[in-house]
């Protein structure tokens, strides 16, 4: 192919400093198939891209390599221009004579001659690439969020706003999730109920949420704009369309269990609405506890339902959805209880974590908002708060940073000592962290106003005496040891995946870190996409946050959903996987390989219509050109398109 | 079960009696011991003050021997496992393998497994056969197990149950039919290595354990160490001076309390060479 055109960027002094352009020019112009070079300052600027497009147009150039920075930057800035002057894009290339020559180089005589070399094995390569033609995807405007609590409200109603069909998946009764479980929120100290309810019942009320609560995830096939989705409806063995919420059921069952909404501290029937402002307002029988399940006895909500909406033979039921997009918003759980053993956690009774306390804290709560110990009901006169239980511990806990125990521990000493005058509050701390807007003030408010006393030091020990708790610890101010007699400990334990979460991620096929929070496809510039297309990221899944930060990712991701959706259909660099058909035997290797499960099955018919055999098809909306498949395959019968052995055997053969 | 057995220096001296109830009950059980031969000390605690090698070389010689026998390693002093555990430890460092192979002279595969006794004696099929052997149930007895420090920690070396929470010993006492006792010292130091150095601090802290311990209603100690048993046996008397008190808590070797319920007299089990007469809770 000749009639190549070679552009070779200054990069102002970031490549000629280190590389001699004009030599570079010189030599490039000495290549066989090279028609046309030339050099300019900024190649990407306005300029710049002109003095391509009129080579393109007055050279009839049939291929072109920009010598300028790495394709990441400005790729798809060249492309265009390309296209523009009439040019198939994908008959472009660029050679990175900047991140992978001048900026690591001194040397500016080395420099030279890598860059020629690199612009030669770019000019081979590009004399053997094809035009491509970008690949175009249907969209479906319907999404899927998964997990209901404030994350995943947020961005069902963020949606549902702008006329999207939304479907909400939440696995336990009601939607509402962690922040239904809260007191009040800081740094305003407004009633998370109160700011949260408003929010589920439009959820409930809006045309465009379809609600499945008591609901799983069972399988997601697909790709961007065209998911399948299975779910699992579990059986609730109450009817919802008959039931009223009359809340008969639960107040005549026998049954009692520690409620898991309330953390353990009060407790619910077998027969139960989580709370008294679930969305839906619909109870569940918990199989594992009722006794007409255990023991084939008593029937009693059966007998009390007005509407006659007990159905013990309910069974689990599964259904297919088709979506275009899915938000992930499946949230924390917290550390377990067994990780300090010296804090005894599980053991004593006046042990408790920072969610316990905010049930204890609750108006609606089990002991209707008076802080109480568990062990005898009375009013604790001292209360210590451990923050750090499990967070910023990479011996025991984990490494990280919890992020919202600072804050929290704050304002749970601020309620505490609003609830119950004269009770003395006590933070050991490690630092405080309260980088957001009005939190170190309130955090100074607790202190300085509330007067609660921050230790700077850990807790060695927790033990019983009497029926006093001892708290061992150091103040490492003053470096001296110290030990309080308190009447309750809360712990700030620490924020962690749903433990399920990895399972989770490997169903959808997004990527998670090694504790299992959702990988986001870039830590600053991409913070809510996945690395899968179509795939998003809202709440705690992704990383420890605040509500403040869950609402912003939540409506952030709803704002990703939309800009996919604006679209009627997807265009897709041509940059995949292709399988040749006629060799290909059908060993399906390639399938294990692709992290994208972009690979799926074609049957193969002669006229007659009798099977000749099964090959390997790309489905090319998932196909991400990873090109894990093409060396797995045996035969050599996948080629990655942009990407051939005839483009790369040319490319080295050249060096 | 088949064990290289090294029992350490204090085992042939001041913890002869755990010596002899252990042998006893051991034969017992099914668990057979064969001594080391030519053992040497493991170096605790004075070697890691003087020379991290010399601390590392002397367990690693006998964690050889043992791997010669093609046994798995047992010690009932909880120094000396402690000792072997951190040489095993670092035995499995290539930088400082080469050095301690080379200074020592020998070959180490470096797979041998070592164990404190207590860990075999929970073992599901040793428990099952005290099980079966019991003839005189320790009712009577609330006994507060205590762990001491080297048995447990640090956690990354000694890998023994949960080191903040453990339950090894009171899993022994439930089998034999004692009383646990829910206390909070289980596994605080007892100041051993500053009893001569220090005595006052060492006193405070074994003082802090025997009060614990009687205020949560205990009447006797189980310990799975020479230097614990040392130290609260016959620093009793010393507390009792300081602080004006009357302790008389009975420290016995978890193999002494085994021996007690297989029927062994006392006599047998060297009950008779403790500072702190355990005859009276005996025959309660």
């Amino acid at each position: 192919m000749p009639g190549i055109g070679v552009f070779v960027c200054w990069c102002g002094s970031n490549i000629a400093s280190t590389v001699d352009v004009e030599r570079v020019v010189e030599e490039v112009s000495k290549l066989r198939d090279v028609s046309f070079v030339t050099h300019y300052k900024y190649m990407c600027s306005s300029p710049g891209q002109n003095i391509i497009k009129e080579a393109i147009q007055n050279s009839k150039l049939e291929g072109v390599v920009v010598a300028a920075c790495s394709p990441r930057m400005h790729e798809l800035t060249f492309r265009k221009a390309a296209k523009e002057a009439g040019l198939n894009p994908y008959l472009l290339e660029m050679a990175n004579i900047r991140e992978q020559c001048s900026w690591v180089h001194s040397d500016k005589k080395i420099a030279t001659e890598k860059a020629i070399q690199l612009i030669r094995m770019s000019v081979a390569k590009v004399t053997k690439n094809l035009p491509l033609e970008e690949i175009k995807v249907s969209v479906i405007h319907r999404a899927l969020v998964i997990g209901g609590g404030i994350a995943g409200i947020q961005s069902a109603l963020d949606l549902a706003e702008a006329g999207i069909e939304t479907l909400l998946l939440e696995r336990t009764p009601s939607i509402g999730g962690h922040m239904a479980q809260l007191d009040e929120t800081f740094p305003t100290l407004d009633c998370s109920q109160c700011i949260l309810t408003p929010k589920m019942v439009s959820v409930a009320q809006n045309p465009h949420i379809t609600l499945h609560t008591y609901s799983e995830l069972e399988k997601v096939d697909g790709f961007v704009g065209n998911f399948r989705v299975t779910i699992k409806h579990k059986a609730r063995f109450v009817d919802e369309k008959k039931c009223t919420g009359c809340g008969l059921c639960q107040q005549k069952c026998p049954t009692q269990i520690p409620a898991e909404f309330d953390e353990g501290i009060g407790k619910r029937k077998a027969i139960y609405i989580p709370f008294p402002q679930a969305v839906p307002n619909i109870p569940v029988i918990d199989k594992e506890h009722c006794i007409w399940f255990k023991k084939g006895k008593c029937r009693v909500c059966e007998k009390v339902c007005p509407a006659g909406a007990i159905n013990y033979e309910q069974q689990d039921e599964y259904i297919t959805e088709e979506v275009g997009a899915i938000i992930v918003a499946t949230g924390y759980r917290l550390m377990p209880k067994n990780v300090y053993g010296e804090y005894g956690y599980g053991r004593f009774k006046d042990v408790i974590n920072g969610l316990e306390f905010e049930r204890m804290l609750s108006a609606s709560g089990p002991t209707s908002g008076k802080v109480l110990r568990p062990s005898d009901g009375k009013e604790p006169k001292v209360v210590v708060f451990i923050q750090c239980a499990g967070s910023r511990d990479p011996r025991k806990g984990v490494p990280y940073c919890s992020r919202i125990c600072c804050m929290y521990t704050a304002k749970h000493s601020m309620l505490l000592k609003h609830k119950c005058p004269g009770v003395k509050a006590i933070v050991f701390y490690i630092d405080i962290r309260a980088g957001g807007k009005g939190y170190e003030e309130f955090v100074r408010r607790a202190e300085e106003e509330e007067g609660a006393t921050f230790i700077r030091g850990r807790v060695s020990r927790i033990y019983q005496k009497g029926n006093k708790l001892i708290v061992k610890g150091v103040d490492t101010l003053t470096g001296s040891q110290l030990e309080v007699e308190a009447d309750l400990v809360v712990l700030a334990t620490a924020i962690m995946p749903q433990e399920d979460a990895k399972e989770l991620a490997q169903k959808l096929g997004i990527s998670y870190d090694e504790y299992g929070f959702f990988t986001e496809a870039h830590p600053k510039l991409r913070p809510v996409e996945t690395s899968k297309a179509g795939v998003f990221l809202a709440g705690c899944a992704q990383a420890p946050k605040d509500i403040p930060d869950v609402v912003a990712q939540a409506s952030g991701a709803a704002s990703k959903v939309l800009a996919l959706f604006s679209n009627k259909e997807l265009v897709r660099e041509p940059i995949i996987a292709k399988v040749d058909e006629v060799n290909c035997v059908g060993c399906f290797a390639c399938e294990k390989s692709c992290p994208a499960q972009a690979i799926t099955r074609k049957e193969i018919r002669d006229k007659s219509g009798n099977l000749i055999k099964e090959v390997a098809k790309v489905e090319p909306g998932v196909c991400q050109g990873c090109g894990a498949c093409v060396v797995t395959c045996r035969g050599g019968c996948i080629r990655l398109e942009g990407f051939s052995d005839e483009q790369l055997f040319a490319e080295v053969n050249v060096l | 079960m088949k064990f290289a057995y090294y029992p350490g220096c204090s085992l042939k001296g001041t913890a002869l009696e755990y010596e002899k109830s252990l042998i006893k009950v051991c034969k017992d059980i099914d668990i057979e011991l064969l001594e080391i031969e030519d053992w040497n000390c493991c170096g605790a605690t004075p070697a890691h003050q003087v020379n991290k090698y010399l601390a590392i070389a002397l367990p690693a010689r006998n964690i050889i021997k043992a791997e010669k026998m093609g046994l798995s390693l047992v010690t009932p002093c909880a120094a000396c496992f402690s000792r072997i555990r951190f040489a095993s430890h670092y035995l499995k460092d290539n930088r400082w393998r080469e050095i301690l192979l080379s200074v020592l002279g020998e070959e180490y595969a470096g797979n041998l497994e070592s164990k404190h006794l207590l860990q075999i004696f929970i073992e599901e099929q040793i428990q099952q056969k005290i099980k079966e052997k019991i003839l005189k149930p320790l009712s009577g007895l609330k006994v507060a197990c205590y762990y001491g420090c080297l048995l447990l920690r640090p956690p990354e070396v000694a890998s023994f149950d949960d080191p903040e929470h453990p339950t090894a010993m009171e899993t022994l006492v439930h089998l034999l039919g004692g009383e646990v006792v829910e206390w909070n010292f289980y596994n605080e130091c007892c100041g051993a290595s500053f009893a001569l150095s220090n005595p006052q601090a060492m006193e405070n802290l074994v003082y802090k354990i025997l009060l614990d311990a009687t205020f949560s209603g205990a009447n006797c100690f189980m310990v799975a160490c020479p230097l614990c048993h040392s130290n609260l046996d016959t620093r009793q008397v010393q507390v009792n001076k300081h602080f004006k008190k009357h302790f008389s808590l009975p420290v016995f070797y978890f193999t002494q309390l085994v021996g007690l319920a297989l029927g062994y007299p006392p006599k047998e089990l060297g009950l008779y060479s403790h500072l702190t007469n355990p005859m009276g809770v005996l025959e309660r």
